[in-house]
């Protein structure tokens, strides 16, 4: 079987400035995949290549063997890609339940369709406020998604971002920002809601990181300077010097 | 995920009320109270001594259903897409041109169509002229959006005077509801068997427009003006989102132009020009685009401005604007935006105490309002009304204009009322935030 | 040869009048984001004030007081008015102006009349300048373009030689830069604003009577101002210029050449006659085309190439 996400000689520029130089990598189905790396290495960059929302300079994407290129963010999402972002983004004047229900409506089919009345579609509703208990929001249910705190909101956009059940999961920087008891709460739900998907993940809290991934790429320069288990990066030279490193410093 | 319990606001309460009897019996109350309110209405202008209905009340009253539908058409734009149109009125004049049109053929035998029907045909009209123009508009968003449509807007509006066989040049097109096909044998030779059927599809559209926002288009409406980028990532394209609310908003705009055929049984170059579009906006916003009902309540303080004041000056666009400016500075929301601000002080209890403050700030603005529209009477009088040889009267009392005493008498209330305004707003802001502030404190907040 | 040369020559003047109008509103829109409806008000604001003024104490007077008056008037509107609208975001900014374009478009019906009002051109400057092919070309045109060139000329060194030229020019291209860099962000604003009007008002000035000072002029302008606008490109003063001069050339062309889409057809040998479908659309002469040609280019502009001429970035 094909790789989840596969990336061949990936390269990005914004005018003169090369951002990602041919970066390769391969996601296989079912792991957990964290991209690590200093400030403006790209891994932001990178994120935003494959979920289609920048074009590529050059080099292929492929999900399941399928290439992307071309492909407008809401196709590559049907494909069976989902995003978070870095700085929150939700539907700040729709309540926590309609947020949740919004990113359930394509993928249970419904498309554009101004025939079928919410209200009545059981179904759909349970299994959003399934979630939203599972994303422990359930007595913020009714408020509007830009009244809540922060760590509230976070927590919703991971919820949006799983709730169509997508088979491949990005999640940029899910717990910046965000106190230590917070983050630990979100690692584990990360963890339940992406249980036997593709999942990569952008992050820079070292003990998330460890803690969640089966395999680590480390990005610098908009170059992949190493990409390994977990304990073989820790003990990686090049990976310490360039980054970790310094970090400890 | 966050613990902390104090920033939470109480059990929210349940949306989605279960379906059921007893929950649609309740929701449809409502519907029904407007329905007769708006059918027994006009008796209170009947004239008893001639029996006969006052027209005049009749046409205010049709202009405010087909107005209101207009408006809420432009509001699943505006309110609900975020899309700011400045040529709505094309998609409500098409439609208008269009019933027309199939009334004159129903009228010459060349096709069969009940009278009741009509608005119907105005709808389809107004989807098709939807579609089009909804393809080219919508492929851009927010200010780009609304240039484009002004450009729509502009160039059929000159197109209506260019080209004779659909628009009929200046005079428009001519009809007659009375074509002898109804699905109830009514003739609709009355304006108040016309009212009936105003009201009647202004209650289906209504109807129909508040379903569609529960619909996943309609969400999803909702979800691409918060944020077009979040909606592409679950799977929408936020272009085909616009383009299928746009058609369909379309359908219900040419709806009203529809029943704006039958009432007046011509359509011209009016129902298709900037100032039409300007009407739907200034209602939509001055009522609050941010509820479902704002619209209509602005569509019935626009039509009442419109029929109630310009029978004695042509300053209603003047006063209609200058309310607009206050809405967009002070009132973002519009009326229905500050009805609901008051909730939370209500849910509190506390409603009574806003009495007082409420009568000491409206005097002086009664004062300022005076003022100001005395200047404005004065001033057209002057320039435009005097021509007409009218005589200037505040209340029974005959004033000459050409005098320096309404001029000064004007400005005087307009500034003494605005600074007396500002003294006692400060008052009334300082009892509303201790208002507001118990409010929150008893929780209550949302 | 006779009626090229007359045309180019008021395509011209009529272009670089567009341009001092479409100036100030491309740098207002570049800047601040606002689509000024109220632009062309101003425009109007302008030939009346001057109307009045001129009516008094002469046209030389209120070819300077009137688009003082209207830059102060500007001023005001971006102080008191747009700033405060300003946190609700650029739909609410486009609300405002474009309310305050019905009130102003009221207030001068009611101040002035409903019917055009006697503005005319100053008798000092009412006289044939020079004949070409036996037509006269009217001194008050080229005054028109020498007022336009200095302006033209104004604008240009103020951008590139003064501070807050800088600062402006600056802020073009990156105009969420500005307030990072330390500088006074509502004044600039309210400079290029009050700047912007005062241009259009003398736009007005000179304009008003060379076309007629009526209250719909505003509405009949502002339309056409926002398609050079948008032709030129966001941020871009030279495509704003290079579209002002097209638009003007197009404008004026279209209104001389008296074809329709029918005579081109009988050049191939086909004749339109009323039983043509659609023959009402292909008899159109060209001069009613040209019309609806500023229309036509805004939707078609704005759907295929957002950043229009010579723009830095999308509209």
């Amino acid at each position: 079987m094909s790789n989840a996400i596969s990336l061949r000689g990936v390269t990005k520029s914004f005018g003169r400035t090369e951002i990602i130089r041919g970066v390769d990598l391969d996601i296989p189905h079912g792991q957990r995949h964290a991209m690590i790396g200093p400030n403006g290495a790209g891994k932001t960059t990178l994120f935003n290549l494959i979920s289609g929302r920048f074009s590529l300079t050059s080099g292929t994407i492929e999900l399941n063997g399928r290439s992307i290129d071309g492909l407008a963010p809401h196709e590559i999402n049907r494909l069976g890609l989902s995003r978070s972002f870095q700085i929150t983004s939700i539907f700040p004047r729709l309540t926590v339940f309609e947020n949740i229900r919004c990113g359930l409506l394509w993928a249970r089919g419904y498309r554009y369709s101004f025939w079928h009345l919410l209200g009545g579609q059981r179904a759909l509703n349970e299994e959003a406020d399934r979630l939203i208990e599972r994303l422990n929001l359930e007595d913020r249910r009714n408020v509007p998604a830009g009244l809540l705190s922060y760590a509230e909101q976070r927590a919703l956009e991971v919820g949006i971002t799983v709730a169509g059940g997508a088979e491949i999961i990005l999640l940029d920087e899910p717990t910046a920002g965000m106190s230590h008891s917070e983050t630990e709460y979100a690692v584990a739900l990360i963890r339940a809601v992406t249980e036997g998907k593709t999942l990569l993940i952008v992050e820079h809290d070292m003990s998330v990181v460890f803690g969640l991934a089966d395999v680590i790429t480390v990005l610098v320069y908009g170059e992949v300077i190493a990409s390994d288990v977990p304990a073989r990066i820790r003990g990686d030279k090049a990976v310490q010097e360039a980054y970790l490193g310094t970090e400890a410093a | 995920m966050s613990a902390d319990a104090t920033q939470r606001a109480p059990q929210g309460r349940t949306l989605s009320a279960a379906p059921g009897s007893a929950g649609l019996a309740r929701r449809a109350w409502p519907w029904l109270v407007a329905i007769v309110a708006a059918l027994l209405l006009p008796w209170l202008f009947f004239d008893w001594s001639t029996h006969r209905h006052s027209g005049f009340a009749l046409t205010m009253l049709s202009e405010i259903g087909l107005m209101a539908i207009f408006a809420l058409s432009f509001n699943m734009q505006m309110g609900q897409a975020g899309l700011l149109s400045f040529g709505h009125a094309i998609l409500f004049g098409l439609g208008g041109y269009c019933a027309a049109h199939t009334m004159n053929a129903v009228k010459a035998g060349a096709m069969w169509l009940p009278v009741e029907l009509v608005p119907l045909v105005g709808g389809l009209g107004g989807l098709l002229f939807g579609v089009l123009f909804g393809y080219v508009a919508t492929k851009q968003r927010a200010t780009a959006f609304a240039m484009i449509t002004m450009g729509l807007g502009e160039l059929v509006a000159a197109c209506a005077l260019m080209f004779m066989g659909f628009f009929g040049g200046e005079g428009g097109i001519s009809t007659d509801r009375v074509i002898g096909i109804s699905l109830f044998g009514v003739s609709y030779s009355s304006s108040w068997q016309v009212y009936c059927l105003v009201v009647a599809w202004t209650a289906i559209a209504v109807l129909l427009m508040r379903l569609q926002t529960q619909t996943p288009l309609g969400r999803m409406a909702n979800a691409t003006r918060d944020n077009f980028e979040r909606a592409q990532f679950v799977g929408y394209d936020p272009r085909m989102v616009r383009f299928c609310q746009f058609a369909l908003s379309g359908f219900f705009a040419g709806i009203g132009g529809g029943l704006y055929a039958i009432v007046y049984e011509i359509v011209t170059f009016d129902t298709v020009a900037a100032a039409k579009s300007a009407t739907a906006l200034l209602a939509a916003y001055i009522g609050g685009a941010g509820g479902f009902f704002g619209p209509f309540l602005g569509t019935i303080v626009v039509v009442l401005l419109q029929s109630g004041v310009s029978l004695l000056s042509n300053a209603w666009l003047l006063y209609v604007g200058v309310l607009f400016i206050v809405m967009v500075m002070y009132a973002p929301g519009g009326l229905v935006g500050i009805i609901a601000q008051h909730a939370p002080i209500a849910r509190a209890g506390r409603l009574r105490e806003l009495i007082v403050p409420y009568v000491r700030i409206l005097l002086p603005g009664a004062f300022s309002v005076f003022g100001f529209v005395l200047l404005v009477e004065l001033a057209s009088f002057t320039t435009i009304g005097a021509a007409q040889g009218k005589a200037f009267k505040i209340g029974p009392q005959a004033v000459d204009p050409a005098t320096a005493f309404p001029w000064l008498l004007g400005a005087a209330a307009l500034i003494g009322g605005g600074l007396w305004l500002r003294l006692e707003a400060r008052g009334f802001r300082a009892r509303w935030d201790a208002l507001m502030a118990d409010a929150k404190a008893k929780g209550v907040m949302l | 040869m006779e009626v090229f040369l007359v045309s180019l020559l008021n395509g011209l003047v009529y272009g670089m009048l567009l341009f001092m109008l479409a100036s100030g509103l491309t740098l207002i829109l570049s800047m601040m984001g606002v689509l000024n409806f109220a632009h062309a008000s101003a425009y109007m604001l302008g030939a009346y004030f001057a109307f009045t003024i001129s009516q008094y104490i002469g046209f030389w007077p209120a070819l300077v007081l009137a688009p003082l008056l209207c830059g102060t008037i500007g001023a005001a509107i971006e102080m008191y008015g747009l700033r405060r609208v300003h946190r609700n975001g650029h739909i609410a900014e486009l609300l405002f102006t474009f309310g305050l374009a019905l009130i102003i478009e009221k207030v001068v019906q009611m101040t002035w009349g409903l019917i055009p009002v006697p503005y005319r051109i100053p008798a000092g400057l009412d006289f044939p300048l020079f004949t070409v092919y036996g037509t006269q070309f009217p001194a008050y045109r080229a005054f028109m373009l020498l007022i336009s060139a200095l302006m033209f000329g104004a604008i240009w060194l103020g951008l590139t030689r003064t501070r807050i030229g800088l600062v402006i020019q600056a802020a073009l291209h990156h105009p969420e830069m500005v307030g990072a860099l330390g500088h006074n962000v509502p004044r600039v604003f309210t400079t290029v604003f009050a700047a912007g009007t005062a241009l259009a008002g003398l736009a007005g000035v000179i304009g008003g009577n060379y076309h007629v000072t009526e209250p719909a002029m505003a509405f009949t302008m502002g339309p056409i101002v926002f398609v050079v606008v948008v032709f030129g490109g966001l941020g871009s003063l030279t495509g704003c210029f290079i579209a002002s001069l097209l638009m003007g050339l197009i404008q004026t062309f279209a209104v001389v050449l008296d074809y329709s889409v029918a005579d081109l057809l009988k050049w191939f040998g086909f004749t339109v006659t009323s039983a043509t479908p659609f023959h009402e659309v292909l008899t159109v002469p060209l001069p009613r085309i040209g019309a609806l040609l500023p229309y036509v280019l805004l939707v078609l502009i704005l759907v295929f190439r957002p950043r229009g001429l010579m723009g830095t970035r999308d509209t």
